[in-house]
Formats: C-alpha cells, structure tokens, sequence
C-alpha cells in the first residue's frame, strides 16, 4: 500500500501533497518537512531507496524517491509493495504529466495542482495502483477535462474559467 | 462584493511574497474573503474558492471551515463542481469528523448516476477514505458496479471493494461471486486491479485462499500469454509487455503457492520461463526478475529453480545500478537461513558491497556478511569486517561490533586470535561497543587462563596510548587488577614481554581516577583494581594512601568503596588476601548476565506456551546448599517447522542471583521430536518468592521471532 505520495521542490516547498491514510494538518506538515530533511540529505550516486522517517510509520516503510531536476518526487510505501515497481510507477507518472502538459516544468505543477491530483487520481487510488497505461490515463484525464469545459461554456455569465 | 480572485490570481499574488510572515498575510487575508463569500451561500464562486482552499491547505494553513462547502459541491449538479468537492473531501475530511457521514448519501446517488466520470468520482472518494459505516451502506452499490461491463468503473470498482474489505472484513464474502470471471478480462486495467483485490482476500482469509487456488492455471496463462505475444504497442513499457500485470501476477502465484506442493508444482515451468527469459537491461525487467526470485524463494519450488533465483540475486550484485543491489541484498538477506550454501557461493562480491558508498547498502552487506560467516571463512571475513569496521560510519559501528563479538565467539580458531580481535575492536571501536560487552569480555578472558599474560599486557599497552575508550579502559583496569603481577614479573610467553614496574602500573590506574574522560564507572573499576593490586604487589603504602583518600570522594559511589577498602585494611585485614584472591573460572552464561536457579521437589512448573513453543520448569533440590535451587527448563515445539538459533535468557528480581548453564541445543525440532533443557541455578538467601522474567529468542520459519512471558507461579516448595 502507499502511504502518501509527495512532490516538493529542492528547497522543501511542496508542490502536491497526497496522503491515503488520515493524519491531522500538523503532522501532515511535520511529515513533509522530515522527509524533505532525509531526501534532500542524498548524494545523487546512491540508491532511491530510503526507511523512513520516525512520523510516517517506522520500519515497516520505505521512501522512494526521484529527483527531477529541482523536483523531488516520493512515494512512501509499505512492504506490499515492490520498490523496483514503485521506482517504475514514478516514471510513468511523470511521463504522464509531461504529455497532459506538454513539456512539463515545476511552474505547471504550482499553477496547476488541482489538474495534478485528477491526474494522480486515475493512477493511484486509496493507496493503491490503479491504472498504469499511460494512454489510457490520459484519456480519462482529457475526456473530464472537456466534460468541465462544456460546461463553463454553458453558463454565459460574467463569471470566467476558474 | 467583487467576485473572487482566481486560483492562479492567488498563486501568483503569494509567489510575490518575500517572507513567511508576508505570506501569510497574504493567506488570512484571502481566507477572510473566502469566509464571507461561503457566508453569502454563493453557488457560482464555491468551486473557485474551496479550490483556493486547497491549495493554501498544501501550504500549510488551516482549511477545516471548508469541509461543508466541499459537501455542498459534491451535492451540485455540475461536474466541474463535483470534482472540486471530491477532491476537498479526500484532503479535508475523514473519518473522525461526523461531517463526513453526510457525504454518503451523495455518493450513493453518484454511485448511480449516468455519467461513468461521476460515477468513478464517487467510487474513487469511497475508496479513499470511506469509514466502517459508509462501507457498510454502500457495500451493495460498489458490488453492483464490480459486475458491470464497463471496464473503467469495474476496475476503480475492483480497488474499492478492497478498501471495504479492509474497513468491514465481514463483508468480504459479499464480493466472492463477482470475482468469479474477473480474470478473463482483456482490459489490463481491470486485470491489474482484479489480482490486487484477489491478492487482499487470500491474504485476509485462509478459507479465501484455497478457494483461489483453483485460479493457478489461469495466472499462469495470462503470464504466459504476456511474454510470449511479442510486441503489443497498447501495454509496451520498454520493450515489455505489461511489467506492472506481470509483477502483480506473480505476487499473487507466490501467495497460492506458499505452502502448497501442487500450486507451486503448477506454475514451476512459467516461473523458470520468466527467469530465463526476461530482458534485464531496463528496470522494469529486473521489477519482474526481482518478483519472480521471491516467488521462488516462497513457494515449495524444486532445487534447480531455487539456485536459478539465487544466481540471478547474485548477478544483481554486480549490477551497476544501485537499487539494483539493494533489492539484491535485501532478498539475500531473507534467503541465508534457508538457502545457506547457494548464498555462501556470492560471499566475495557481498562483502565487496561493504565498500560500497550508500549507507542501506553497506547496511544490508554487513548483516548478510554476518550471517556468512562460518567456522571455515571466520579469518578471511573477520579481517574484512574489522576493516569494515575501521572506516564505517558512527551509526553502523555497535552492530558491527556486536556481531564481530558473537562471531568470534561462536568460530574462533584459537583463543589468541579471539583475543587479539578483540582488542582491536576495543582500540579501534572501543567507545560504540554496547555495555554488556564489558562483563562478557571479562568472563571471557577470565576463562582463558593461558593467555591472562598475553591479555593483560597487550590491554596495558592499549591504555598507555588512549584512555578515552570506556569500555576498553573498564576490561583494561579490571584484567590489570587481576593479573598485574604477570604484568611486572614479565612472563609473557605469546610476544616480547615489557618492562613495566609497579609504579608505573599505578601510575597509570590512578591517572584514570584523575582524567576527565573516565566516567564514574570506570573510576569505580579502577579503584577496585588498584585495591586489588595490594595483594599482587609490594608497594602496600601507596595503595592505602589512595584508597584513604577517595574515602572523601564526591562521587558517592567511589567513596563508599574506597571507605569499605580502608576498613579492610584497618579492622579486616585477616580478610583481605582472601577477599581479593583471582577469580575462578566463571561457567559460561547466557548473555544476560549472571542468573540463579531454584531447587524444588521434582514438581512440573506449568509452562508458558507462545506460538507452538512450549517451555517447562522442573525442579531438584540436589544440592547441598539450601539457598540454591536447580530449575531445568525443557523447550518442546509444536509446530511444523523446527526452531533454530533458540535462546533462552531469565531475569529475576534484584534479591536473587541467577546462573544459566549451557542448553542442550540450540534447535528444537520441529512437532515434539525433541526438547531442548537447560539447567539455571538460582540463589535466594532471603527466601523470597521467586518471580522470574524470561526472554526466548528463535529463528522460525525464515524470520526472527522474540517472546517475553513472565512466570510467577513458581510452587511454593521451589523457593522454601
């Protein structure tokens, strides 16, 4: 099972943060600073795989991470799940985010991270892998979004595009 | 009132921000507009506004006034709403606020509505943080939905009725005739989330378990079909066809297999296809390789196969990339109990990884090289773990130290070498070494009578360079006190004796009553042994003179035993040689220190019982001394797998002493075939009732397993 899927940038800023088990506003802030605090502390020629931090879980649970360029992308998971596969999952991941935005860069993840979670949402759902095809995701994702947009064209007010 | 700002508005205003507290301004001002906009009841801007909630909710800034507005969402009509809505109740809500309750009813219309997107909207809410109570009242709905034909709801319909079955396992049943054609899917989606929520009911239920089992052939048809059909662009990932299906698959064959001789004679052919077939040179081919070897560890696989998977682990430790050798290691690291010789094969690239860079890889080599280590290899390993030891980091050094002890404990070659490896841990390691190494060490060398020369002198020659090391100063003063006339009558035979006088002996132990580096503990072994010295050596005068002197020690420890040694010196004088005669050999005990046994009529002690291990206490009262009891432990198991590595260690309360002789063995068989006994001797002068806490410690079944039990109800006639 995952745990809670973050991406933050090389600074700490969180750019998504997604947990699939409930933990209070605090902690879930606490969570992400300590994981940045771990990863952040990686050499670049070392393994992407990390025993968690004392928050999330204890020894049960492994990070996983990836880091693109100024992003670090981290999936902390129990010992359900395969971590070469895990290692997998984020690269389809990424994949997909850089065909729903073409060229995907942190400045699309900040100003569209309500896109991100529906992204997200067609892949993982309630901590587990959902769908892996990338084609098949994006989709999904293109068919809601038009939903979304015939409607705001539907109401003629003065109201615009959110 | 101004129609809201936009989301991006918003971003972009708090990117401008150059403090935290600028932001956060920023975020209260905004949160206030927010405030009375949801106050006006304005359906139009709600979706723009929960979505700016969410976002300053990632950042960090309370949000909970938003929860009923994300219900309010989801209750529209309009999609783009529902998904906002959606999306604030999977970050807002859960279960622990009532509010959540009222979401069920939305969702159970969503359940059903027309547009398959609201429908999986719903679905992907429910399985994401649905409580017990929600599951319940939707459980119908969702197993409606695992029938349909629409293979978009039926897969997000296939994870959800997982999360039910975690929330509400009696329900579990329920889904059993949905899954009966799950798996002749062609939609990969659906397959893929069919295993998963096959994979959670084996897992639940043993019941459920072998009810699958009769789906074997059909796994292994679907694997079959998956590496053979060559190129298929709609599932290629780098060449192959559909890794993440092929990994979910085999996870699933390593559960129906465990344990079941003709499941795992079934899919033995696919899984040395896979093996053997796979391309390794992209990651998501070692992912299948890798699953693939820890089904074949698993399962009841035959001989040949099992050193297939260990040789490919081994050929993933010469892989170039990291995670590679990582997973290797790990997957060793599971397999050396059971598959001890294959492993044995890959010693010299293991300990190669000792070297290696990243830190859970060195961790992992250094457990397994542990493991490795035997009574033919002990030298070569020792040297390279002492190496090891040498040049790790801080936090790896009281476990490797640890392990170099138990090692060279269990396979030394001779007792020099145990010695001489051990005063290169205590030089080079000697302040991470745990504390219950000291009293070891020193029954240990205690025990090798021939070597106290060799011992003591190497140890003094450690302390004239460095007395910062504890541990190594504790085991160092306490030999010096015991054996320092060898020291000075230079009778060392091993290596080149030294010159050393008596003063200069006690030079040095009274240096480190002086230094700042020694702890009270240690001042305490020091003054012990320069006060056992007064019977070694002639120099009686100084001695006293010291001991007089710490008689005013702050430290109320010190001063308490140089008043006690003065006394001896003055008034019990007779008593002194005696009392400070050289230990005798101490019998080996087990790591818990010194530990006493009962001695009672021959009456049965009822026994503890843990997970098929059963552990009775008989009593003798043989020996002469009535204050000393002999209690025999007898290990019996009743399981199916033997138990190797058992350990038996007592702790008793501080009125009594306890003393452990050697067990039997150290492996119960497996289903009653034997016991193992042990004998503890237990003094208690004051007669008290025995209490007794013990600790087991096993091997079962590939993993450790460690039990506590407390035993009180020794009979009365084992302590009268």
């Amino acid at each position: 099972m995952i745990k809670a899927i973050l991406i933050f940038n090389n600074h700490g800023k969180p750019r998504l943060s997604k947990f699939y088990e409930h933990y209070n506003e605090d902690t879930e802030q606490q969570i992400i600073r300590e994981t940045f605090h771990l990863v952040s502390k990686r050499d670049e020629n070392v393994c992407n795989f990390l025993e968690g931090g004392l928050l999330i879980g204890g020894l049960d649970y492994k990070l996983i991470y990836r880091h693109y360029a100024t992003l670090y992308f981290v999936f902390c998971v129990d010992s359900s799940e395969s971590e070469l596969g895990i290692l997998d999952l984020i690269q389809v991941f990424v994949e997909t985010l850089d065909k729903c935005f073409e060229n995907v860069c942190e400045l699309d993840l900040i100003f569209h991270v309500d896109k991100v979670h529906h992204i997200l949402a067609e892949m993982v759902m309630g901590g587990m892998v959902l769908e892996t095809n990338m084609n098949e995701i994006i989709t999904q994702v293109d068919a809601q979004n038009k939903m979304e947009k015939s409607e705001t064209f539907i109401f003629q007010s003065t109201r615009q595009d959110r | 009132m101004p129609a809201p700002i936009r989301l991006r508005e918003l971003i972009r205003t708090i990117r401008t921000a150059r403090t935290q507290a600028e932001e956060r301004e920023m975020i209260q001002k905004e949160c206030a507009a927010i405030r009375s906009s949801f106050r006006e009841e304005d359906n139009t801007y709600r979706c723009r506004n929960v979505a700016k909630l969410l976002y300053m909710h990632m950042l960090g800034y309370p949000a909970h006034f938003g929860q009923l507005e994300c219900l309010k969402l989801i209750a529209s009509q309009k999609f783009t709403d529902k998904r906002i809505g959606y999306l604030g109740a999977m970050l807002l809500l859960d279960e622990r606020q009532d509010v959540h309750l009222l979401m069920t009813n939305c969702i159970k219309n969503d359940l059903n509505h027309s547009t398959q997107y609201v429908q999986g909207l719903a679905l992907c809410t429910l399985g994401c943080m649905g409580s017990s109570e929600m599951c319940r009242d939707l459980a119908g709905e969702v197993e409606k939905l695992l029938k349909t034909s629409n293979s978009y709801l039926r897969k997000k319909a296939a994870l959800c009725a997982v999360h039910v079955i975690r929330k509400v396992p009696e329900l579990m049943e329920m889904f059993l005739p949905a899954t009966k054609n799950l798996l002749s899917e062609k939609n990969h989606g659906v397959l893929h989330t069919s295993v998963v929520l096959l994979t959670e009911m084996c897992e639940r239920s043993p019941d459920m378990l072998a009810h699958f089992r009769k789906l074997v052939p059909q796994l292994v048809r679907i694997l079959k079909n998956l590496i053979m059909s060559g190129y298929s662009p709609e599932h290629d990932v780098s060449g192959i066809s559909d890794p993440f299906l092929q990994v979910r698959i085999l996870r699933l064959l390593r559960i129906l297999g465990k344990n079941d001789d003709d499941s795992s004679e079934a899919m033995n052919d696919i899984l040395a296809q896979v093996a053997t077939n796979t391309e390794t040179s992209k990651n998501v081919g070692n992912a299948i390789l890798y699953e693939t070897v820890l089904t074949i560890m698993d399962i009841k696989s035959e001989s040949g196969l099992r050193v297939l998977a260990i040789n490919i682990l081994g050929r993933f430790l010469l892989n170039n990339d990291k995670n590679i050798r990582y997973v290797a290691l790990t997957s060793l690291l599971k397999t050396v109990q059971t598959d001890h010789n294959a492993v044995q094969r890959h010693r010299s690239t293991i300990v190669d990884c000792l070297k290696d860079l990243d830190v859970s890889i060195k961790r992992r080599a250094m457990e397994l090289s542990f493991a490795l280590v035997n009574g033919n290899n002990i030298r070569g390993m020792m040297k390279e773990l002492l190496y090891f030891l040498d040049s790790c980091d801080p936090e790896f050094k009281a476990d490797c130290a640890s392990g170099v002890f138990l090692a060279a404990e269990k396979y030394a070659p001779s007792k020099r070498w145990h010695i001489d490896t051990i005063m290169r841990v205590l030089t080079t390691a000697g302040s991470y070494v745990r504390d219950d190494s000291v009293p070891n060490l020193i029954q240990l060398i205690t025990n090798s009578v021939e070597m106290h020369a060799y011992t003591v002198q190497r140890l003094y020659k450690a302390l004239l360079d460095d007395i910062s090391q504890q541990p190594l100063v504790q085991v160092a003063s306490w030999c010096i006190g015991e054996y320092g006339d060898l020291l000075v009558s230079g009778q060392c035979e091993e290596e080149e004796p030294i010159q050393v006088t008596e003063d200069e002996v006690l030079d040095v132990l009274e240096g480190l009553l002086v230094s700042n580096l020694s702890t009270p503990v240690t001042r305490g072994y020091s003054l012990t042994a320069i006060m056992k010295l007064s019977t070694r050596f002639s120099s009686v005068n100084r001695i006293k003179k010291v001991v007089s002197i710490y008689g005013s020690s702050i430290d109320v420890e010190l001063q308490q035993r140089a008043v006690e040694y003065n006394a001896l010196f003055k008034k019990y004088d007779h008593m002194r040689p005696a009392l400070l005669e050289r230990m005798p050999i101490m019998e080996k005990t087990a790591s818990n220190g010194p530990t006493e046994i009962v001695q009672t009529n021959g009456e049965t002690e009822p026994s503890t019982v843990e997970n098929g291990l059963k552990i009775d206490f008989t009593f003798e009262r043989a020996n002469p001394n009535p204050n000393i009891a002999v209690i025999t432990i007898h290990a019996t198991n009743s399981t199916e797998a033997e138990m190797t590595d058992f350990v038996f260690q007592a702790a008793v309360p501080k009125t009594f002493q306890l003393q452990l002789l050697s067990p039997s063995s150290n492996v119960v068989p497996a289903l009653n075939q034997g016991t193992v006994t042990q004998v503890i001797r237990v003094l208690n002068p004051q007669k008290q009732q025995l209490r007794m806490r013990i600790k087991l410690t096993y091997t079962h079944k590939g993993s450790a397993v460690q039990d506590l039990a407390e035993v009180n109800n020794f009979p009365p006639q084992s302590w009268q």
